[in-house]
């Protein structure tokens, strides 16, 4: 049989096919070479959809099998970050991958046995799903030998809140809500990603003011979390004053969101179509004395990370991320870059406003825990640049355009503060949301967490993990 | 160094209590006064993220920054349920956290109080009705204390939870 593909003309902005299964499987063939890098995997009885990063001149495609008796071959087969996905998608939509070699339930709980292990002197460590600090919900299960970690098996879904089937049907105000509390830590960028999708989806485009202020909120987000994350990373070293710094930095922040648009984390401050609400003139001043305060309160913190030799002895040549796994799972946001891997959809494939703005994407190669915090700090500076070139070119418009009520489906890729974030929706004639698939950077994190966490000690998985960051509520939906 | 670490804190930045909410300061007082002479001004914490979103944890953990400062209360977050007076439950209780939140809940020695956070433990948030969900934190534990918001404010949060300090 030769490789059929049909293009599905109502998707956009990136083409959409209806394959057969030798194209499908091809493909999975491209995935597992390294030639594509997979973007997210849903389903939709009787079809099964994959989102795949390719070359150019088509750097993003979805392709649709179709699997009426509920049965496709497995991509995890033969590329193992579909996995998980498999696995949720059997569980969320009913359709099973054929030689998958993982056929465990994974959003849906019910009787689940682990990995077996074998082997001398080994001990197991159950934590969680309720940990000891203030997280979300998941279990690790530990197999040590001594103190050195030898596998590490995650079990992730206890926040599944069923938020894609509460999507069906929605109209579009409430299924943004439902988008802005898939991960609370990554409102904005939800919010921009479904906004872009149903954009895209009825052919509706913001106005430059609105796209402008979104990505001012979508930069304040990442200074907040990954100031956050710099603070909490060292916390788990022992090293609490960075914790203190930042986590005053990290609330001057939000009380400026809080000032300028009406909540601490801008939640449903981005809605279809635009933004929700404006930035007054006083706000810009305001954002202005922020971004003098946090740049001039932060750069001694750098300087003290540098400097702070019991500090670096935990963070260095810790947890290391081997390059070609972070490419192989297409590793997005500081986790990819501190592994070499220089994706920023923000520049690639990019959206407004970011097309016409000035920044760098910071890349290190060691992968260890201390490259991810490097990432984070550099990023702090890049964020604060943004910003500041918004404030000075804000251009004037519309701060919302109603969206044309059609039908059609939309895709869209937005940079999180973890990484790329991907939306897909499909509108039905109404303007009301038939399907929604939301998939969050963690999905091709958690398991590289997995693979970082051997070898090291277990005093050191906090580390790791606050290194990662990975979202439970985004990923288990 | 020395300088980096006087930095900011020469002047504090820990801001006064927030004034109380005269609501929350009748639930608070509807609590057993022979079991708060027993506790005296001091309550630990044991938080549990029942299905949130992150954003309540989020304004959790911001109590304990310096402008909240929450230890100076006597309030203080412990890592085990073991060693709790209060739970502090965020989320509309999925399916999958329901026995969690039950077994965090038995381990918790008398006298024990349940506080529900945001707008999902109080009532489900947008999330109710969904059949992920077994609906807010009371449908699983009893509750004596609600706190709204998506996600309440670290304002909000000490204004609750100060109610059951205060008479």
């Amino acid at each position: 049989m030769t490789a059929q593909r049909t293009l599905v003309t109502e998707h956009r902005p990136w083409p959409r096919f209806a394959v057969n299964a030798t194209a499908w499987q091809e493909a999975t063939g491209r995935l597992a070479a390294g030639d594509a890098t997979l973007l997210g995997m849903w389903g939709e009885p009787p079809w099964v959809h994959m989102a795949i990063l390719e070359e150019p001149p088509h750097p993003i495609a979805v392709i649709s099998l179709a699997c009426p008796d509920g049965h496709y071959p497995s991509v995890g087969a033969l590329h193992a970050p579909a996995i998980r996905l498999e696995r949720a998608i059997r569980d969320l939509w009913g359709l099973n991958a054929v030689g998958s070699p993982d056929t465990r339930s994974w959003l849906k709980h019910g009787p689940y046995t682990f990995l077996p292990v074998e082997g001398d002197s080994l001990h197991q460590i159950p934590v969680g799903p309720v940990h000891a600090g203030i997280i979300e919900p998941g279990h690790f299960r530990f197999t040590c030998d001594g103190e050195t970690v030898v596998r590490l098996e995650a079990r992730l879904g206890y926040v599944h809140k069923g938020i894609q089937e509460l999507m069906d049907g929605a109209d579009l105000a409430r299924a943004a809500q439902l988008a802005a509390r898939t991960s609370g830590d990554s409102t904005v960028a939800y919010s921009i990603a479904f906004a872009r999708a149903a954009e895209a989806a009825s052919g509706t485009r913001p106005s430059p003011r609105a796209a402008w202020l979104r990505a001012l909120m979508a930069e304040l987000e990442r200074l907040a979390n990954h100031l956050g994350d710099v603070g909490a990373i060292c916390n788990d070293a022992a090293f609490s004053l960075m914790l203190a710094h930042c986590g005053m930095l990290r609330e001057r922040v939000l009380r400026a969101a809080a000032a300028c648009f009406g909540h601490r984390l801008m939640m449903d401050c981005v809605v279809p179509g635009g933004v929700a609400i404006d930035l007054e003139s006083d706000g810009v001043e305001r954002l202005r004395a922020l971004v003098d305060g946090v740049r001039a309160r932060f750069e001694p913190l750098g300087r003290m990370y540098e400097e702070t030799a019991s500090l670096q002895d935990r963070t260095v040549a810790t947890g290391v991320l081997q390059p070609d796994l972070a490419r192989q799972f297409g590793a997005g946001g500081p986790i990819g870059r501190a592994s070499g891997r220089k994706f920023d959809c923000r520049l690639a494939p990019g959206y407004p406003p970011y097309d016409v703005l000035t920044f760098d994407v910071p890349v290190r190669t060691e992968g260890d825990v201390n490259a991810r915090i490097w990432i984070r700090i550099d990023e702090i500076e890049q964020s604060l640049t943004l910003i500041t070139q918004i404030l000075d070119r804000l251009p004037e418009g519309p701060l919302v355009v109603p969206l044309l009520p059609r039908a059609g489906e939309g895709l869209a890729l937005v940079e999180a503060f973890r990484g790329d974030l991907l939306v897909w929706v499909r509108l039905d004639a109404d303007g009301r949301v038939a399907r929604c698939h939301l998939r969050d950077p963690s999905w091709f994190q958690w398991p590289l967490l997995e693979a970082v966490i051997e070898g090291n000690i277990v005093a050191d998985f906090p580390l790791c993990n606050k290194s990662f960051n990975c979202s439970y509520a985004g990923h288990d939906l | 160094m020395l300088r980096t670490l006087l930095q900011g804190l020469r002047r504090p930045v820990t801001e006064p209590p927030p004034p109380e909410d005269a609501a929350l300061v009748a639930l608070g007082a509807a609590l057993d006064q022979a079991t708060r002479r027993k506790l005296g001004r001091s309550l630990s914490i044991r938080e549990v993220d029942a299905g949130s979103c992150n954003g309540c944890e989020l304004e959790i953990h911001a109590l304990g920054n310096a402008f909240y400062d929450l230890e100076r209360f006597g309030l203080r977050f412990v890592a085990s349920p073991r060693h709790a007076d209060v739970l502090l439950v965020t989320g509309p209780v999925t399916r999958n956290m329901r026995e969690a939140l039950e077994r965090t809940w038995a381990a918790t020695p008398d006298p024990k109080w349940v506080v529900a956070a945001g707008d999902c433990a109080a009532r489900g948030g947008v999330f109710a009705g969904s059949p992920d969900c077994v609906g807010p934190v009371s449908a699983v534990v009893p509750v004596d204390l609600v706190i709204a918001g998506c996600p309440p404010t670290p304002t909000q949060l000490l204004q609750g939870l100060l109610a059951l300090l205060t008479r």
